[in-house]
């Protein structure tokens, strides 16, 4: 009785829209994450912005090639033909191939495997981590807040590669520790912003209401607060997958991320660096994959942040 | 002088969680360093000579009153002095840096700029696009495809190497390419926003001109985001230089970095990246300055 | 006879039109609106939010937003008309011969310039002065203006100041050069009331010394504090115009009844706050007939099918309605008891 008593008041500041003395911005973001369906917001954002709509398709396209890989080509990763070592793109090989004889275009859809996880698996584990640390800073102040920022500070007062590359050597290469390096180095800036969010959030008026009437700390973060938090978060997801990208493919570039014989886009480039000029496909081709797909989050980052989120416009 | 404190107690968390993590990792590194056949009173005295015997704070407190000497050990696979490496090292970076923000911020700013002045024209949608490009493409792609097509095909400029001024215009450019385009796009927004702003019509009202209401109002407004942008920048600034040092093969911090993992040399790698973060540290802190000079808002009332 | 007229007039708006370009045709922020403000008087126009009055007074200093634009009517600025002139000579007129004071006087001052400096700019665009003698009159200006201690403010930044302050210093940098007309834009609604009074007051005084002052407001206590005549606007059309006597003790227009009553409501504090229903219309979809019809009391059939026409009732009151008299519904024969039957 008494909870959804609770739940009614809440709600029903929670959905108070236009509310001319309130913080409009608020009901807004709430008002997106709850009314409309996520059907229609794609269609929205495809509808005000062409290139995200694009974006999105490549990346699907890109991750169906991904699953695909095995099917779509006759060789296999690791095949060797020493007797075609190097050849440029061709009929039978489309991208050419590389110092081993080994078929580019098939490392290149086995190296996205690699590229697309590493962009993703560890963002979203960042994002949680980040999230949560940020959303605790926020909402409980006093020393829990210092601890977290100061610890967000030191990470983010590193210059990134740097960073990376002590962490990578402390753990050493492998794409297990590739993830756990990009989670480490990427937490502290999303817990920034969960922060400022949460400060603002934990002022508004269905957060002072849910108080009021006694709801328990951790209810209100992971019902209230972490919610409104989302549309913020999805679009600092977006645009921090493609910067993991490009951070794996550096660190790989380096020979300081994954290491052979597996592939990844940034290794290919590591490897196909020492035949620049006489086989310049082996490192430019995996070169133009790690754009593409940086390229199309980016896009699909920047429509997002049009639909879901327009205070960040500003960043 | 608060923000000055607070400088200095991040670099000291700093310098500890670097001295921490190079220590987690497993196995002596002297004997990693003799290699397998090196005998066992010979790895136990080097270990002993590098102090690498003592508790691990002690060890802390050793190393942190040598760094704020300028002392910062010597390096395992060298054999000199690794503040005397950095030292050469950090001119080749310091030049290549200060050029490659020089492009990134003159053309992404003229970029933004001209973008915004004509919003939505075809020049705007030009540099967008390329700002984009600029912001998407790895600095070592940047830096490959300007390798190949202008020293190695066109020879107009040394492949690698620091031998003259002109040896620097490529990784200069490969490095500041993508900021370029940060710095386009946020110049163009910012100055976007401060256009809709209501002041703009007072100077407008008064009848100041196009320029006049540009130069005079709109720039020193633009100004602040894009300064806090610049110190992120420099950040970013020496963590392509990494990969552009190693592609040109330019003797920087750097370069020294990734030569310091490849050989597991600790000291080295220890101070090049303290030493890079120190700097970002205190560029944020010239940046937070600057920020107060051009923004009397945000200025102690005297 | 008409060019005496102009002499006195210094600003006359002549069928001023303005829009924005919609998806079909235009949307019509300004329609055919015409009003004159004599020198050394007070005009005022008054309306709702979203009426248009903002939009009047940034055609005139030539500050409308793209992609909006004035798309008919004349500006007249002591007879020369500022829509047929070159950008530059217009321009120049801006600051030195009208200038313009806006409703935030904190988003309006350049934040991260000394507001000494901002006034020393209107003098040092239009005139070819050393900016030791721009100083020297901008100091004259801010005391004329009421600013305290000057020679300290003019160093301030517009953050440091008071609201009353800022819109002092507004006021200062807008009468630096002298202009023979000021626009004022809602210039104390971000005010406290103790301070909107004193500003209205150095407003009264600007024009008591010659200047022609349009005062653009919804609050009709201001307007009725200082204004010598009113144009009340609805819906991007003036409605009805008439000395301030005229109009408080007999309006004519229903809108302007509304207006009025519903700030008398609150004075009297009658339990019934007295309000106008309904909302400002649509300006991309404006009713047929007579704007206001939708919402008016009194409206009858002819309402939604006639577009009123501005006509003169009396000498110098003007109403754009098709009421020909209190209490009788146009087209319709039968008088009305209720509505307004308080007349």
């Amino acid at each position: 009785m008494l909870r959804k008593k609770e739940k009614q008041i809440v709600s029903d500041f929670e959905h108070r829209k236009a509310d001319p003395a309130g913080p409009s911005e608020i009901s807004e973001a709430y008002d997106l994450g709850e009314a409309e369906t996520f059907g229609k917001l794609m269609l929205r954002m495809f509808r005000e912005n062409k290139l995200s709509a694009v974006s999105l398709l490549v990346i699907l396209l890109m991750i169906l090639c991904t699953i695909l890989a095995p099917v779509l080509t006759p060789y296999g990763e690791t095949d060797m033909d020493l007797l075609n070592r190097l050849q440029p793109p061709s009929g039978d090989h489309w991208l050419g191939t590389d110092e081993g004889g080994r078929d580019v275009l098939t490392r290149l859809l086995y190296g996205s495997r690699v590229s697309l996880m590493v962009g993703i698996v560890p963002t979203l584990l960042s994002m949680v981590l980040g999230a949560l640390l940020g959303v605790m800073a926020g909402y409980f102040g006093q020393w829990t807040d210092t601890v977290i920022m100061r610890l967000a500070d030191i990470v983010l007062a590193f210059p990134s590669m740097l960073l990376a590359m002590v962490i990578m050597y402390t753990l050493g290469g492998g794409l297990f520790n590739v993830f756990l390096t990009l989670t480490l180095m990427n937490w502290g800036s999303v817990a920034r912003i969960a922060r400022s969010e949460t400060l603002r959030l934990k002022k508004s008026e269905f957060v002072e209401a849910a108080r009021s009437i006694g709801v328990s700390k951790w209810k209100i973060i992971f019902r209230h607060i972490l919610p409104n938090c989302l549309p913020t978060l999805i679009v600092l997801f977006t645009l921090n997958v493609p910067a993991a990208i490009l951070t794996e493919s550096s660190l790989s570039f380096l020979g300081l991320g994954i290491q052979p014989p597996g592939a990844s886009w940034g290794l290919m480039v590591n490897t196909g660096r020492q035949f620049l000029y006489n086989a310049p496909w082996l490192s430019f081709v995996p070169s133009a994959a790690i754009m593409v797909a940086v390229l199309s989050f980016n896009f699909l980052g920047d429509g997002l942040r049009d639909v879901l989120d327009p205070r960040l416009r500003k960043q | 002088m608060k923000r000055i404190l607070q400088a200095l107690l991040v670099l000291l968390l700093v310098s500890l969680m670097l001295f921490g993590l190079l220590r987690i990792v497993p196995g002596n590194p002297v004997a990693v360093l003799m290699g397998e056949h090196a005998n066992q009173a010979t790895i136990d005295r080097l270990t002993a000579e590098l102090g690498l015997d003592q508790p691990i704070h002690v060890q802390f407190f050793r190393y942190l009153s040598g760094a704020v000497r300028g002392d910062f050990g010597t390096s395992y696979s060298l054999g000199k002095p690794v503040s005397g490496l950095m030292g050469t090292a950090f001119v080749n970076t310091l030049l290549l840096s200060l050029a490659a923000a020089l492009f990134a911020w003159i053309t992404g700013g003229l970029c933004g700029l001209l973008a915004a002045i004509r919003k939505n024209s075809i020049p705007d949608r030009l540099f967008m696009g390329f700002s984009l490009l600029g912001i998407s493409m790895p600095v070592f792609m940047a830096a490959m495809i300007l390798q190949y097509v202008f020293a190695y095909w066109l020879h107009w400029v040394p492949i690698s190497g620091t031998a003259d001024w002109r040896s620097f215009i490529l990784p200069a450019v490969a490095l500041g390419w993508n900021s370029a385009g940060s710095i386009a796009r946020l110049v163009r927004s910012a100055l976007l926003d401060t256009l809709e702003e209501d002041y703009i019509d007072t100077a407008r009202a008064k009848g100041l001109g196009k320029s006049g209401v540009l130069f005079r109002h709109a720039l020193r407004n633009t100004m602040l985001p894009t300064v806090t942008m610049m110190a992120l920048q420099l950040s970013a600034l020496l963590s392509g230089a990494v990969i552009t040092e190693t592609v040109f093969s330019i003797n920087g911090i750097g370069r020294l970095a990734v030569q310091a993992i490849t050989a597991r040399d600790i000291p080295l790698l220890q101070g090049t990246v303290l030493f890079s973060t120190a700097i970002v540290i205190f560029g944020n802190l010239v940046a937070d300055f600057l920020y107060t000079v051009l923004d009397p808002r945000t200025r102690k009332e005297a | 006879m008409k060019e005496a007229l102009i002499q006195k007039e210094v600003l006359i708006l002549d069928g001023l039109c303005a829009g924005f370009p919609a998806r079909r045709g235009e949307v019509r922020v300004l329609d055919h609106v015409s009003l004159s403000v004599p020198k050394g008087k007070i005009t005022g126009l008054v309306g709702e939010s979203g009426c248009g009055k903002s939009m009047t007074a940034r055609a005139v200093m030539n500050l409308i937003r793209h992609p909006g634009r004035v798309t008919g009517g004349r500006i007249l600025l002591e007879g020369r008309d500022l829509l047929s002139m070159r950008k530059k000579e217009r321009r120049m007129l801006q600051g030195r011969e009208m200038a313009m004071i806006f409703q935030d006087p904190m988003s309006s001052l350049n934040p991260v310039m000394k507001v000494g400096k901002q006034v020393d700019e209107a003098v040092l665009v239009h005139e070819h002065v050393t900016h030791a003698e721009a100083k020297r009159r901008t100091l004259e200006m801010l005391e004329a203006a009421g600013v305290p201690d000057p020679e300290r403010r003019y160093h301030s930044y517009p953050h440091q100041l008071s609201g009353g302050l800022r819109q002092r210093i507004m006021i200062a940098m807008a009468m630096v050069c002298r202009p023979k007309l000021l626009i004022a834009d809602e210039p104390t609604t971000a005010l406290d009331v103790t301070v909107e009074a004193q500003i209205l007051d150095l407003m009264k005084e600007m024009s008591a010394k010659g200047t022609a002052v349009l005062l653009i407001s919804h609050n009709l206590g201001a307007i009725a504090r200082v204004c010598d005549d009113v144009s009340v606007m609805y819906a991007g059309k003036i409605v009805e115009q008439a000395d301030i006597c005229t109009l408080f003790d007999r309006p004519r227009h229903p809108y302007t009844r509304g207006l009025l009553s519903a700030v008398s409501s609150l004075r009297d504090g009658s339990e019934v706050l007295s309000v106008i229903p309904g909302h400002v219309p649509n300006l991309a979809r404006l009713p047929a007939g007579c704007s206001f019809s939708p919402r008016c009391s009194c409206r009858g059939k002819e309402c939604m099918e006639k577009t009123p026409e501005m006509r003169e009732i009396s000498p110098g009151h003007r109403i754009r309605c098709l009421w020909e008299e209190p209490g009788k519904k146009p087209g319709e024969k039968e008088l009305e008891t209720e509505g307004l039957a308080a007349e």
